[in-house]
């Protein structure tokens, strides 16, 4: 990637350097546009849902940099052997999500593959002085997580056709819900920074914030919420190849060893479309549960600890 | 002992290759399983540690690793189930001291029974721990899920028209004071939490 040309531009804001999955391009000073692209393979069965899990996961991004998505367009690959009506699903799902998120949705482009993908490119708008970065954490500040846990664990489970009814539903629920109403609600409140719960897992994004900022995070592993089972299917590993690359990833810096080893295995769980991690000020906390509470919504949104100094390791846990 | 060739298989097909000969084993018949990449290996251990006991795991080289797994007795499991459990929610707060505190501890302890193994046959809630299964509940998710797992849900009848929550009933059914003592009477273990 390093032999790529490198774009420089005094209006693009947020470019490749920071690993984000978005650019952002000042048109104004009232307005930068938010760019993403994001598509996946199919994890669940049902076309629909799938469509949808697809769309909540590509439109995340928007909101996770502080916008409000406005256009998408779906990307999709399908293979020529399949019923059309298929498609049909997933392309359905994929449009109710972004009906919900408010935004509009004008075709896109399809090609033949082997397998099907699906996922959507969106344009968000936000304005240049309130986009979310991924530090700025202050020392005393609380972490709110916006999603249980738990998704890439259970996924596996399904694999292996574990899974429990009741766990495949709350699993595919979360997927597909949108983070727009959590994140509607923080941002009436100064945020310090936020990220989205994607494929580096829990303790991956939580590391990334951290360091990024300069200071330690203390989790209170009682209040990280995981999905309903997750933990069982945990303890009989049936845990993602993912989770082990997280989990060496963040070795040593990391207070491992203070936790049962099924909870590690699931703090490093990847996730698809995961929640949204914010930092706040700790005096906005009450103010910002009471809210959330009343915004009713489908997944679980939890203080999940706070921002420390570094004390040697990155994350402690209480 | 069976031996299970899960070398070239990716997670988590190891895992389900072991489970599917541990559930076709003899009692106490051993079963090894090869694989050939270290998650296998420990994901393998994992499963193993959980259903059985892990005699060995080895790594004989960066391609090969053995695990040899014995399975819990069956009588066991077999008794495990056949024990008829009850557990009695006297109130809407667990233990005596603060309300506020025995309230939160009770959701913790409800929220608690739907992560472990080995479920109770029946809940039973009588006087304020009727709230339990109403409307007013904070658990009312933790308990639907221990019904959808097989858990008799019943709630004093006369106990939910004293405190007006007749209407509000959302789990479970309804039940009286000599199915509450033949419940007891039967149980090999009444837990009061």
């Amino acid at each position: 990637m390093s032999k790529l040309p490198k774009f420089e531009n005094p209006d693009l804001l947020v470019g490749i350097e920071t690993s984000d999955d978005a650019a952002i391009y000042k048109i104004n000073d009232e307005i930068a546009m938010i760019q993403t692209l994001d598509f996946f393979t199919p994890i669940v069965d049902d076309p629909y849902m799938f469509g949808q899990i697809a769309a909540a996961n590509s439109l995340s991004d928007v909101w996770a940099m502080g916008g409000e998505p406005k256009v998408a367009l779906n990307i999709v690959a399908f293979p020529s052997c399949l019923d059309p009506e298929i498609l049909g699903e997933i392309l359905r799902g994929g449009a109710d999500k972004v009906k919900e998120a408010g935004a509009v949705l004008v075709g896109g482009h399809t090609i033949q593959d082997d397998e099907p993908k699906y996922g959507l490119s969106v344009s968000g708008f936000v304005h240049p002085n309130k986009i979310y970065k991924n530090y700025g954490c202050q020392v005393g500040d609380v972490l709110i997580l916006t999603k249980q846990i738990g998704s890439g664990i259970i996924n596996t489970a399904i694999k292996a056709d574990m899974a429990s009814k009741e766990a495949i539903e709350e699993t595919q629920r979360v997927m597909a819900s949108l983070n727009m109403k959590a994140k509607r609600v923080i941002e009436k409140y100064e945020v310090h920074a936020c990220t989205d719960i994607t494929g580096f897992g829990l303790i991956g994004h939580c590391l990334e914030m951290a360091e990024a900022s300069k200071v330690g995070f203390e989790l209170n592993p009682a209040e990280i919420p995981f999905m309903r089972e997750a933990a069982r299917y945990s303890k009989m590993g049936l845990i993602p190849a993912g989770a082990y690359k997280n989990k060496g990833y963040s070795m040593g810096k990391v207070e491992f060893d203070k936790l049962e080893e099924h909870i590690v295995d699931l703090l490093c769980d990847p996730q698809t479309s995961g929640g949204l991690l914010f930092s706040v000020k700790q005096e906005d906390k009450d103010k910002i549960l009471e809210e959330l509470k009343n915004a009713e919504l489908e997944t679980t949104c939890k203080i999940i600890g706070e921002v420390t100094e570094n004390r040697g390791k990155v994350i402690t846990f209480i | 002992m069976i031996v299970v060739d899960a070398r070239g298989d990716v997670c988590p097909v190891p895992v389900i290759k072991t489970k599917k000969a541990l559930e076709e084993a003899s009692e106490r018949e051993r079963v090894e399983v090869l694989v050939d990449n270290d998650i296998a290996f420990q994901n393998v251990q994992k499963y193993g540690n959980e259903v059985g006991n892990i005699l060995s795991a080895e790594k004989k080289s960066e391609q090969e690793y053995h695990i040899v797994i014995e399975g819990k007795e069956k009588e066991d499991e077999l008794k495990k189930q056949e024990t008829n459990c009850i557990y009695v929610i006297r109130s809407n707060a667990m233990g005596v001291g603060d309300e506020a505190l025995g309230k939160t501890l009770l959701k913790g302890f409800f929220y608690a029974l739907t992560q472990v193994e080995g479920l109770p046959k029946k809940i039973l809630f009588y006087n304020s721990g009727a709230y339990l299964t109403t409307s007013e509940s904070e658990s009312l998710e933790d308990i639907k899920y221990l019904e959808s797992q097989g858990v008799e849900i019943l709630t004093c009848g006369t106990c939910l028209d004293f405190y007006g929550l007749k209407d509000k009933l959302e789990v479970g059914n309804v039940t009286n004071m000599y199915a509450i003592v033949e419940a007891m009477n039967q149980a090999d273990k009444i837990v009061t939490p």
